[in-house]
């Protein structure tokens, strides 16, 4: 069998690239989380705010760390399996990819030390302002990535010529037309990621009776957030859906399942695409709903993938899917924000039972949704790496074999496997331990104190069965009360 | 119409990124290569404590390295990374291996020896790729019509695998050095133990390397033994360095051996450029054939101007925050 070293480096690209992806979307929400109560901490000197922001940085601290190891493999792939496509593009992602690695990358590694390790050797207002620096420095950094992909997807301010990209303006360039949309879209599902995160987990303690009062307030101050981020994420979602219909119709066309370009389209709840036949199986959809929502008219005309040549189209069912898991989870996400505002009332939200067993598995579902929300915008963008101007064929590096990339895809595999295993046993580990893990600190153990990500954390590795045994058994208070 | 020639500020500015890289990265490789040989357990704590402050920073220069290359010289990153596409991979896993060891190995009690050979492995691994990657450059690539055409393994040959072994001692004799400097005690002396032998295997692996170098190409041969004279200069400075190194352990002096060893590295650098200047991507394209448009050069070079400056305030910052000696038993508070 002939090995495609086009269909492997797509996957292997698709693969560390997801990968990193989980680690900075949660890292971004959960830095300015942090930020807050530090600064919460320094004006107010209740000294809940600082129990709870050392327990959250412990858990930053992992997730960063695995987010800095994967991402070095980002600063790689574009050479080592787009090499063309980079030659090309070099003009323009040279000097963004460069500007990010100096006004963001820099500064988060040097405020993360101290704000990890440097509670007792800097000033309180030194500390908070490094906390803010490494909040600062993720959002920069998204800035510049979301650019430089946005720029992929629409590019504009440059010239082709010769197969090679001169940029003509830099501020077109930069914020380029689906820039704005899937920054404020970015942000959202980060916010939103860090949100539930830290709902779930407060919630998992509450139901266990655990430190009730300082988790009741991260409950509380998460939900008034979600309460804000979740429904605004649905309204920002409309607008970059129709900025796309704008610059990638056929994108749009496989989100809606949608193969004939026509007037009152139904929005399709449920179908089998079939590429194939370019036809759907199995439709169930609400009659004229997607006409009216990306045109605002019941019979408004609707893009469908006619648009383009059968060899230029996306695959279908991915994207159709893919579209349909991220909105259901987004409202799923605006009903449990929506419910946490109607139980405020008597502070119920901090003890009906149903609710917080709900919060514990909604942390997972932003993880998912980002995930989603990637396969749309970049399976949907086939088989373009530059849209419209450079596709997979002309992008590839030539020098690969099919050989080469499958043996360097099963070895990214086989060391993320590890290092994720790893990892999230550790989190978890973390999270059994708790606050309260403070408390029963070793001020003499020299390794603690290093400063090193994971060191932040006060956790032996191993998780010890005799005390998961004893956490287990504290009797979940009724209520959580 | 150019007013300035950019891809020449572009080269020294890539030039001192790298040497930034291999002397601040360089240390904290060299302490995880010399970790199977540590006296005690005890004293691996200490040297991973005196390098974790620091090591996320380090690395980060191996990052602008990547991505300034393809911001001002997108022919060198487009041939380097697909030419060494295979010790790219390995060099990354090294890196990633030992970036968690550090991790995690302070919470592990029975899989502890586990993250020591991760932590030593992956250092290992690392720096080999790196000096590999000096051998295949000073090789040259296949290249047509500015892409590489050769096959997955032509890197690897006995002149790569020496200039791989080469860095593998040069980063270690870095790491005892710095630990000369950031320990005491019965550690220190361990670490000025080491240092002689490890700055002897040193200078052998670099003396045949500089003998091998001028037949590896015979434009490197012409440069060295031809007409240009001045440029012994460096190997001679090089040599001073080492000297200095001996001396400076002999005297059981603290802060000057890696002084030493950072001029060592330095002039062996920039013997290492002279011998294939103006050459970025030998044997055919120069610097100016590898550049980038003038106006994308200009773009980020305003921007680098202003932000480097801080950026360098700002690291040295963080080193004085974490400044003096690792005690045993003790970390930093
Ligand atoms: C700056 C550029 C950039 C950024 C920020 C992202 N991607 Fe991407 N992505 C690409 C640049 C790119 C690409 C280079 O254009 C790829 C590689 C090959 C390809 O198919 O397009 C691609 C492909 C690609 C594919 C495969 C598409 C296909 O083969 O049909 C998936 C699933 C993702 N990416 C997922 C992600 C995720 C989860 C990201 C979250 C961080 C992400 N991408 C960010
Ligand atoms: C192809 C795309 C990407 C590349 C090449 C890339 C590259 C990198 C690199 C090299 C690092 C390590 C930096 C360090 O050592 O501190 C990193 C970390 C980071 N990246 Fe990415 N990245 C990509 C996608 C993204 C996306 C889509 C986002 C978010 C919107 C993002 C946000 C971050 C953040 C916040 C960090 C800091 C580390 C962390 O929080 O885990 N990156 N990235
Ligand atoms: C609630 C309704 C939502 C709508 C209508 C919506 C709409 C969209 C659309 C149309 C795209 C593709 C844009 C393009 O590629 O051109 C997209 C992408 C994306 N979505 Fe959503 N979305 C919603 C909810 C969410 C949620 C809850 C999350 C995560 C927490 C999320 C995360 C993402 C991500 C990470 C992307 C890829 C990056 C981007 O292109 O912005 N979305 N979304």
């Amino acid at each position: 069998m002939e090995l495609d070293p086009i269909l492997l480096s797509r996957i292997q690209f698709a693969f560390v690239v997801s990968f990193h992806a989980i680690f900075p979307v949660f890292t971004i929400g959960l830095a300015s989380f942090i930020a807050l109560l530090e600064g919460l901490s320094f004006k107010t000197g209740d000294p809940i705010w600082e129990r709870l922001s050392k327990f959250w940085i412990k858990v930053f601290a992992v997730v960063f760390g695995m987010g800095v190891v994967s991402g070095i493999v980002m600063a790689f792939q574009f050479g080592t399996n787009w090499s063309n496509f980079s030659q090309a593009t070099a003009n323009f992602l040279g000097p963004v990819l460069s500007y990010e690695v100096i006004t963001a990358f820099f500064l988060e590694a040097a405020f993360l030390g101290v704000l990890l390790f440097g509670r007792d050797k800097v000033p309180k207002g030194v500390h908070l302002f490094a906390a803010c620096m490494v909040a600062l420095g993720t959002f920069i950094s998204s800035f510049w990535i979301l650019s430089a992909n946005s720029w992929m997807q629409t590019p504009a301010g440059i010239e082709f010529v010769n197969g090679v990209v001169y940029v003509t303006s830099w501020s077109e360039a930069i914020f380029n037309p689906s820039f704005y949309y899937r920054f404020a879209h970015m942000a959202l599902a980060s916010f939103l990621t860090g949100g539930f995160v830290v709902a779930g987990v407060s919630a998992w303690y509450l139901l266990r009776g655990r430190e009730v009062e300082a988790n009741r307030k991260a409950l509380s101050m998460c939900l008034w957030m979600l309460m804000v981020a979740a429904p605004l994420q649905l309204f920002v979602g409309d607008l970059h859906g129709l900025n796309t219909m704008e610059h990638q119709p056929a994108k749009v066309a496989a989100m809606e399942g949608n193969w004939e370009t026509s007037t009152g389209v139904p929005l399709l709840l449920f179908a089998l695409p079939d590429q194939a036949n370019q036809t759907n199986r199995f439709e169930i959809g609400i009659p004229k709903l997607a006409s009216l929502i990306l045109t605002h008219e019941w019979d408004g005309e609707v893009p469908g993938l006619d648009v383009v040549p059968v060899d230029e189209q996306p695959p279908v069912a991915w994207v159709f899917w893919s579209f349909r898991v991220m909105v259901g989870l987004g409202m799923l996400m605006i009903f449990f924000a929506l419910a946490g505002l109607v139980l405020r009332k008597g502070g119920k939200y901090a003890r009906s039972r149903w609710f917080l067993q709900g919060l514990r598995f909604m942390s997972i579902t932003p993880f998912i949704a980002v995930l989603a929300g990637w396969f749309v915008t970049e399976i949907g963008r086939s088989p373009w790496l530059l849209y419209g101007l450079i596709d997979y064929q002309a992008g590839i590096t030539p020098s690969l074999t099919g050989g080469m990339a499958l043996f360097t895809l099963i070895g990214y595999v086989l060391v993320y496997a590890l290092v994720f295993t790893a990892g999230v046993y550790y989190l978890m580990r973390l999270l059994y331990a708790g606050l309260e893990s403070e408390e029963s600190d070793h001020p003499d153990d020299a390794h603690d104190r290093a400063k090193r990500p994971f060191s932040a954390a006060h956790v032996p590795f191993e998780v010890d069965p005799k005390e998961v045994e004893r956490l287990s058994r504290i009797s979940p208070l009724d209520g959580g009360r | 119409m150019e007013l300035f020639d950019l891809a020449l500020i572009w080269a020294l500015i890539i030039g001192f990124g790298v040497i930034m890289y291999v002397l601040m990265d360089g240390f904290d490789l060299g302490v995880g290569i010399l970790f199977p040989f540590a006296p005690s357990e005890e004293a691996r704590d200490v040297m991973m404590n005196s390098v974790a402050p620091v090591w996320d920073g380090n690395e980060t220069w191996l990052i602008l390295g990547g991505a300034g290359l393809l911001a001002a010289f997108p022919l060198v990153y487009t041939v380097f990374l697909p030419a060494l596409y295979i010790g790219v991979f390995l060099m990354l896993a090294g890196l990633i291996f030992r970036g968690v060891a550090f991790e995690f190995r302070f919470k592990a009690r029975s899989s502890r020896y586990l993250w020591n050979w991760a932590f030593a492995g992956g250092s290992l691994l690392a720096a080999f790729a790196q000096g590999a990657v000096v051998g295949a450059y000073i090789q040259g690539f296949n290249v047509e019509n500015g892409v590489y055409v050769g096959g997955a393994l032509d890197w690897l040959t006995p002149f790569s695998i020496l200039t791989g072994l080469g860095l593998v001692a040069g980063y270690a004799l870095l790491g005892s050095t710095w630990l000369i400097m950031k320990s005491e005690g019965y550690i220190q002396e361990w670490a000025y133990r080491i240092t002689p032998p490890l700055l002897f295997s040193v200078l052998t692996v670099f003396a045949m390397v500089s003998l091998w170098t001028p037949f590896v190409d015979i434009t490197v041969f012409e440069r060295w033994f031809d007409k240009i004279h001045v440029i012994w200069v460096l190997p001679v400075l090089s040599l001073l360095c080492a000297w200095k190194i001996f001396s400076a352990v002999s005297k059981r002096k603290e802060g000057m051996p890696f002084v030493a060893t950072m001029g060592l590295f330095i002039f062996t650098y920039l013997g290492l450029i002279a011998s294939r200047w103006p050459y970025v991507v030998p044997p055919n394209y120069t610097l100016w054939d590898a550049s980038s448009a003038y106006g994308s050069q200009l773009f980020l070079l305003l921007g680098l101007l202003f932000v480097i400056p801080v950026v360098l305030m700002y690291t040295a910052w963080t080193y004085w925050v974490f400044r003096g000696k690792v005690k045993a038993g003790e970390g930093y508070h």
